[in-house]
């Protein structure tokens, strides 16, 4: 398969006041053409900077980005900011999560489709307004004729998170990043925004990163899933594999902490006690032992690497998965 | 796997890790759930910020040394601000009086200090009637709302309407030239505009949520206003209190040139420039020193208010 | 802390028995906008809570459940109807007798991170309470109270003299509901505790919830927007729309059977953490955009996105009607 994204042993840093914070801490991940790959975990863990790095979109200073991240074979990290302009909405389109002050408020929808159009193909203004009424049609906003000339706030929520997927794909990307595009929305809007992406999906072949928090979206959407911890990769593999058998005890207790609708009443919930660590100062070992119900002696000081686990492209960041340590799906395990 | 070894009957991987590594820690061996960073409060926070700004914290230190100077400046010099001495008028500066005399042969030095001492105390005056009343009327308008809030925002736009010098020079000249008059005529509009930033703060604050905590609670308006609200508006008030105190020296000096200011043998800044005025070309000196320390003066209030600011509100920076 | 078993040991009372707590007549609340605009926050809600018993509201924003809770708290007068609570008629009530009954009731806000005072410490945050309805009587007694209430909800009492920055938000929220424990309430509105808090934390925060109703016999109003979430924690839901409760069921049965189309397009847009059972979903994509309050349709509130609607529903207002034992629903063509 086509790989159009390679992300190798990302790091960003911050430099605050008292030391610096380390966001993203060796990153490895790829995405292949066309498919969806779901980047979770929880506030601070490094997802959104992950995916503002790909775009190069993270303030430096403070931030300062090490590693590598070939987009199409080239290395977008030593771009200059003139070849970004020329990558950022022609080659990669993003959406945020809040589509009010992701939109410019002082232009028409339409003109915000427009400029991107206008910038990277070259297309007339009528050629450009032509094709924005037909990007607003793609996504599903009614009227699309006399919505292209309306401004953001004449839209409801929902209808700018189209517009906004609008504007992110006029210039038909080959990489989609979208940065919890629904966490604003109401479920029944949700629903219907994760369907545009998906028929836009197959429609253009647009390869997708979905970064969210909600399990239940990426079940939906998701090829591939990454599950991120306190700056770091501690799972990956096919949507089925993650789901259905977890390698890591932080993405299982991911999925024991949220009710599901189709459970039948009053089986516990199975909180993960404790907070993520301060990434001032992180851990020399797993950043996850302290919460951990199955930690061992040798997660305190040894953090673990990423390596397969059973499954297609399956990769974990636990030590219940070396050779000599219980096996992670036996309940109570073995004692040694 | 091939990669296990046994070296004396043990399971031995390549990292050298044995099955003993692999034992389940008990609750107390990990780590508990810790705050990290150092425990800080709001305004520790802020003084850390600021402290960071050089240009802020320069103009603090020039700020105090005048404050200092105010103080003490006309005990140092050996010579009283009032005391005439005919035979050396308009001198230049000179060792015996270090930025020259008078015209009536009085210490510039003694009187420079002198006059940044009233010039500060008619800006610090000033900032206090307009803090007092300016919270107050504020706090009531943005806390109440609705007919308060419209009978005393229309009072407000009335006084801020009627020009401002106007009423100043009238009143002063009814009254009589001293430091109260000035105080009193600048105060009378000058707390508007610290009513109305109140007045915004606390509108914007009251449907916080915990406000609404307080309330349901069953806390009363006064613990409401005094405990939750103005404690949180208290950047934005100290910050335009920094910016009040240069606007009312300025007002001050500015009266003084007129004439209306504090009268002979006391001085402030505007009076000295006023009557070193009409010698300027002859004796630039009488001029210099209290110029350029009111500008002084003014401009490190409108750094250092700037740099309180920023770090009061991070938010507002930019 | 919790000990795992979360609600299924709770004995819980139903307001089926007749013992209500709460009692909502008629509740109207309505917000004047001025130049002839009114908007319709709340129209017309009947509802009744027992004691012990968790009551969840469900809806999409702007559907009015958040005023509705804070209008039952008093936090609004409303615009007509009327509370009973324990017996008294709540907004007849003045001064000291209305000081008396706030430590009967108390609420539990959405933002872990505006709820808080950021100038006031932990000790003076919860210590505001008691000294409101004057419950300690020394400094030394307050702070033993507030150390034992910190306890209570999971914190170290060490840290009693920080400030609310310095905490997660989980922990934040834990602060808060140890406010509002402070006064001893029997009734306590949690108006989206858990929907600004990180998935591993919201069981969390939910299971101290389970937990403390059963130690302290509370009774809850839950307002969410997570559906799965409020049928995990309740023992009756109501759903929202528009001002107007639609549907009132036992939690079990009202996911079971919806028996209103809203309820039921609200229910399939949730997506479900398993990748298998969304492969097979078919879901109700709801058409149109939510009206606005101001200006809501005539007769039934839904009937512009609803697939059953006839010339009826656009006449007469449907009333909540109970089509099975405990299972009330607003539709002209709702059965079960």
């Amino acid at each position: 398969m086509e790989r159009i994204l390679e992300v190798k042993d990302l790091r960003v840093n911050f430099k605050v006041r008292g030391g610096t914070v380390q966001a993203v801490r060796g990153v490895n991940f790829h995405v292949n053409k066309g498919e969806t790959v779901a980047i979770v975990g929880e506030s601070g863990c490094g997802k959104s900077v992950t995916a503002q790095s790909l775009m190069r979109l993270v303030p430096s200073p403070p931030a300062v980005t090490t590693g590598s991240i070939k987009f199409k074979g080239e290395e977008i990290l030593t771009k200059s900011l003139r070849q970004m302009e020329n990558i950022r909405g022609k080659e990669m389109g993003m959406i945020f999560q809040d589509p009010m002050t992701s939109l410019n408020p002082t232009l028409t929808i339409g003109k915000q489709i427009m400029e991107g159009l206008v910038k990277h193909q070259g297309l007339s203004a009528s050629a450009a307004k032509q094709r924005a009424v037909e990007m607003l049609k793609l996504v599903g906003i009614p009227n699309p004729e006399s919505r292209v000339n309306q401004y953001p706030h004449e839209f409801s929520g929902g209808m700018r998170q189209r517009g906004m997927i609008a504007i992110a794909l006029a210039c038909n990307p080959s990489l989609l990043i979208a940065d919890e595009p629904t966490t604003a929305l109401d479920v029944t809007v949700q629903a219907q925004i994760m369907n545009v992406m998906k028929d836009l999906q197959v429609k253009f072949g647009t390869s997708i990163i979905l970064i969210t928090h909600d399990l239940g979206v990426v079940a939906d959407v998701a090829d591939r899933v990454i599950v991120m911890y306190a700056g770091k990769v501690v799972e990956s593999g096919k949507t089925r594999d993650i789901f259905k058998n977890p390698k890591h005890p932080y993405t299982r207790g991911l999925l024991e902490s949220v009710p599901r609708l189709d459970q039948k009443k009053d089986e516990p919930l199975i909180p993960i006690y404790g907070t993520p660590p301060d990434l001032i100062k992180p851990p020399a070992g797993c950043a996850f032992a302290a919460r951990c119900k199955e930690a061992m002696r040798v997660c305190l000081p040894n953090d673990p690497a990423l390596v397969s686990v059973e499954g297609e492209d399956h990769r974990a960041a636990c030590w219940l998965n070396h050779e000599l340590a219980h096996p992670i799906s036996s309940e109570g395990g073995e004692s040694a | 796997m091939a990669t296990i070894e046994t070296k004396q009957g043990q399971a031995v991987d390549p990292q050298g890790l044995t099955k003993a590594d692999f034992q389940k820690l008990d609750h107390s061996e990990k780590k508990g759930e810790v705050v990290v960073r150092e425990s800080i409060s709001a305004w520790k926070d802020a003084w850390l910020r600021l402290r960071s700004n050089k240009y802020a914290m320069a103009s603090l230190i020039i700020l105090l040394l005048i404050v200092i100077m105010a103080l003490i400046g006309q005990s140092i010099s050996g010579h009283d601000y009032r005391s005439q001495d005919y035979m050396a008028t308009n001198e230049k500066p000179s060792s015996n009086h270090w930025f020259g005399t008078d015209d009536l042969g009085r210490d510039v030095f003694a009187r420079t200090w002198m006059g940044a001492g009233i010039s500060l105390q008619v800006g610090l005056y000033a900032a206090l009637v307009d803090l007092v009343i300016g919270v107050i009327v504020g706090g009531i308008m943005g806390y109440f709302g609705g007919k308060v809030d419209e009978i005393l925002n229309r009072i407000c736009d009335i006084l801020y309407s009627i020009p401002n010098m106007l009423i100043v020079i009238l009143l002063i000249v009814v009254l009589e030239p001293s430091m109260f008059t000035i105080v009193l005529a600048l105060s009378i509009t000058g707390w508007i505009s610290m009513a109305w930033i109140v007045r915004g703060q606390i509108m914007q604050l009251k449907n916080q949520e915990y406000v609404l905590a307080s309330r349901s609670l069953g806390a009363g308006s006064g613990r409401i206003l005094f405990r939750h609200l103005i404690p949180n508006a208290i950047g934005p008030i100290i910050v335009t209190l920094t910016m009040t105190v240069p606007n009312a020296i300025f007002s001050e000096a500015f009266l003084s040139f007129l004439g209306l200011g504090v009268q002979s043998p006391a001085a402030s800044l505007g009076t000295m420039i006023n009557d070193a005025l009409k010698a300027m070309t002859v004796y630039p000196w009488r001029m210099l020193f209290p110029a350029v320390l009111i500008s002084l003066t003014m401009l490190c209030f409108n750094i250092f208010g700037d740099g309180l600011r920023d770090a009061l509100d991070p938010k507002m920076k930019k | 802390m919790s000990k795992g078993n979360a609600s299924a040991a709770a004995p819980l009372v139903k307001a089926s028995n007749g013992d209500a707590l709460i009692e909502i007549h008629d509740l109207n609340k309505h917000f004047n906008l001025g130049g002839g605009q009114i908007l319709k926050a709340v129209s017309d809600v009947n509802l009744k809570i027992g004691r012990g018993e968790t009551l969840g509201i469900v809806g999409e924003s702007g559907c009015g459940k958040s005023t509705m809770g804070r209008t039952v708290m008093r936090l609004y007068e409303p615009t007509s109807g009327n509370v009973m609570f324990d017996g008294k008629s709540l907004y007849d009530l003045k001064g000291s007798e209305m000081k008396a009954v706030r430590r009967d009731m108390q609420m539990i806000f959405q933002d872990p991170y505006a709820s808080l005072n950021p100038r006031m410490t932990i000790t003076d945050v919860i210590g505001e309470a008691l000294d409101i309805h004057k419950l300690a009587g020394s400094r030394a007694e307050r702070k033993k109270k507030v150390e034992s209430l910190l306890d209570v909800v999971g914190l170290n009492p060490d840290h009693a003299t920080r400030y609310p920055h310095e905490f997660s938000g989980g922990q934040r929220q834990r602060i808060g509901i140890a406010r509002a424990l402070a006064v001893q309430p029997k009734f306590i509105i949690a108006d989206e505790p858990i929907s600004a808090l990180d998935v591993s934390i919201q069981a969390q925060v939910v299971n101290l919830m389970q937990d403390l109703q059963r130690k302290m016999g509370l009774t809850y109003m839950f307002i969410a927007h997570d559906l799965s979430m409020v049928k995990h924690i309740s023992d009756r839901v109501a759903v929202m729309y528009l001002g107007r409760v639609v549907e009132l069921a036992e939690s079990s049965e009202l996911y079971a059977n919806p028996a209103h189309p809203y309820t039921q397009a609200l229910l399939s847009a949730i997506p479900i953490p398993d990748p298998d059972i969304e492969a097979e979903r078919e879901r109700v994509e709801l058409k149109g955009e939510l009206p606005s309050p101001i200006n809501p349709p005539s007769g039934c509130p839904f009937r512009t996105r609803c697939p059953l609607a006839t010339e009826k529903c656009a006449k007469d207002t449907p009333a909540l009607a109970e089509l099975k034992k405990g299972h009330f629903a607003a539709c002209h063509y709702a059965s079960v």
